[in-house]
């Protein structure tokens, strides 16, 4: 009985006693659902290069905006647009392979951030904050902005499920059953850097395509419907703030990799207890043609 | 038959990708009902021809219009089977939910799916035989029940032109044969339908047959057509004029 009560004590006490864990938990609670929404479609579209390259991309937008006393999330924004305008550009116009070229601009806008914010006296300080978050920082304005950012993500995904899920499956259907492929990508890459800039605060730009890539991936082990794969992928991201925040506070580790880490070793074991049901499906899955065309 | 029965009209048509020509001044008129058989080796320009005719390729010269209008302008008239549908493996979609997605040309991005939305998937499944499978995730099934599960999404548009790229790739002669019957049927129902192919046999029973090597080899009835000098022109056996 009084073990039972330890652990209960353990399990809630962090919470209970301290506002700032309270704040941490629903902010983290809030940012899982936003990212399990636009992950979804980042695993589903393959997108996890651009969202990482997004997370990368919004540095230097940061970092000017820390550097002239503007709130981070304003030169996020911008850093945002700026990245998604060159990964359009560069993707649509540049003769390389995709991923060359994200990757170049990916590395170019974060070693930018890193020489704006060497120009800043907190260098240091700065670079961490950015980097790793400040999950233990979330005051009450923070949450009303991730609310509003899960609102508008929500939105963007009940509105344009149909052809999001057709590019999932193929373009040229979306296509042709009458959606522009290159606005509803747009749309798509907006609410993915809407995630990115409504989730850096928390767990840094380092670590927030894990929770855009981990849960949802998970969810793509176990849904067998894109709309349950979302809320699979909500529960893995909630459950892994929670054990990620108890983590943290009893061992006194980084909050934010604590909350990542806890969801990729979720998608791990996962994927390990998996394995079986995967391997039937894959003795017949299905046999690939040799002829191109 | 008057002009605006045409439901496909190509007049000096050039189709390719970029500023590459695949195959150039392409004559084509089609009427409800028709089945016009594409057929050529790979790289021959069928596909390059389907997917022009989807909307999905710019016209490079020449006039097009599809159902009256410019290609892709009428989703919900036109329905295209690309000649191997993406099928990711993480896409957590049943045979059901893929064949629902037919619907989406008619729904657009609001409209609920009623009633007569799912009795159409369901029919067309069973069309298909890929209700055998409805509740099997996309990603566990035989490449035979994919090509069902996606020739029943694009039945399940109901369309007034069927553009199927090698429809029975992948597909046993059960197979082969519901799809052929498919093809009549929505053919009796005065659907036009072009087909991609490199099987002669499901030239026989084609309104017109278009031999294709980059180049329109020989177009017409089967009869004029499939001629053995035009057939071996077309596969390359020997070298075109």
């Amino acid at each position: 009985m009084n073990t039972g009560l330890a652990v209960a004590e353990l399990l809630w006490q962090p919470f209970a006693r301290n506002e700032f864990m309270r704040n941490a938990l629903l902010a983290s609670a809030l940012v899982s659902v936003i990212c399990a929404i636009a992950g979804t479609y980042v695993v589903l579209r393959g997108l996890s290069f651009v969202g990482d390259a997004l997370a990368h991309g919004v540095i230097p937008g940061i970092a000017l905006a820390l550097l002239f006393g503007v709130p981070g999330v304003v030169g996020a924004a911008i850093g945002a647009v700026v990245m998604m305008g060159g990964v359009s550009v560069i993707t649509s116009r540049v003769r390389l392979s995709a991923d060359t070229a994200i990757g170049l601009l990916f590395v170019g806008m974060l070693s930018l951030g890193v020489i704006i914010t060497s120009r800043s006296t907190s260098f240091v300080g700065d670079i961490t904050r950015i980097l790793f978050g400040e999950l233990l920082g979330v005051d009450t304005s923070d949450l009303a902005w991730q609310a509003a950012v899960l609102v508008v993500v929500a939105a963007i995904a009940f509105v344009a499920h149909r052809p999001f899920v057709l590019m999932s499956l193929d373009d040229g259907l979306a296509r042709t059953s009458g959606f522009s492929v290159r606005f509803f990508h747009a749309l798509m890459l907006t609410m993915v850097a809407m995630a990115v800039v409504g989730s850096f605060q928390l767990v840094g730009t380092l670590l927030v395509l894990g929770l855009l890539v981990a849960p949802a991936a998970t969810g793509a082990l176990l849904a067998r419907r894109v709309s349950t794969m979302m809320l699979v992928a909500s529960l893995c991201g909630v459950t892994s703030s929670y054990v990620g925040l108890l983590t943290s506070y009893h061992f006194d580790v980084a909050a934010g990799a604590s909350i990542v880490f806890t969801s990729v070793y979720l998608f791990v074991i996962v994927a390990v207890l998996t394995i079986p049901r995967r391997m039937r499906g894959t003795s017949e899955l299905p046999h690939q043609h040799e002829h191109a065309h | 038959m008057n002009g605006t029965s045409y439901t496909i009209t190509a007049s000096h048509l050039d189709v390719g990708h970029g500023l590459h020509r695949v195959v150039r001044d392409i004559d084509l008129h089609t009427q409800p009902g028709d089945l016009v058989a594409l057929i050529g080796t790979n790289g021959s320009g069928k596909s390059t021809l389907l997917k022009t005719l989807a909307g999905m390729l710019p016209a490079m010269h020449g006039d097009l219009r599809v159902l009256g209008t410019r290609p892709g302008a009428a989703p919900k008239r036109v329905a295209y089977l690309p000649q191997h549908p993406v099928s990711s493996h993480t896409l957590p979609l049943r045979a059901r939910d893929v064949v629902a997605m037919g619907r989406y040309a008619h729904l657009g991005l609001f409209k609920r799916a009623g009633s007569t939305d799912r009795e159409i998937v369901e029919r067309t499944m069973r069309r298909t035989g890929a209700s055998e499978f409805a509740d099997k995730p996309l990603r566990e099934m035989s490449g035979g029940q994919q090509q069902r599960t996606h020739l029943a999404q694009v039945l399940a548009r109901e369309a007034e032109v069927l553009l199927l790229d090698e429809p029975t790739a992948g597909l046993d002669i059960a197979g082969k044969a519901a799809v052929a019957e498919v093809i009549a049927s929505e053919r009796a129902r005065g659907v036009t339908v072009v087909l991609a192919t490199h099987d002669l046999a499901d030239a026989a029973s084609a309104t017109a047959v278009m031999l294709l090597a980059q180049r329109v080899v020989a177009f017409g009835p089967p009869s004029q057509v499939l001629s053995d000098q035009n057939v071996r022109e077309c596969f390359g056996f020997t070298q075109p004029h």
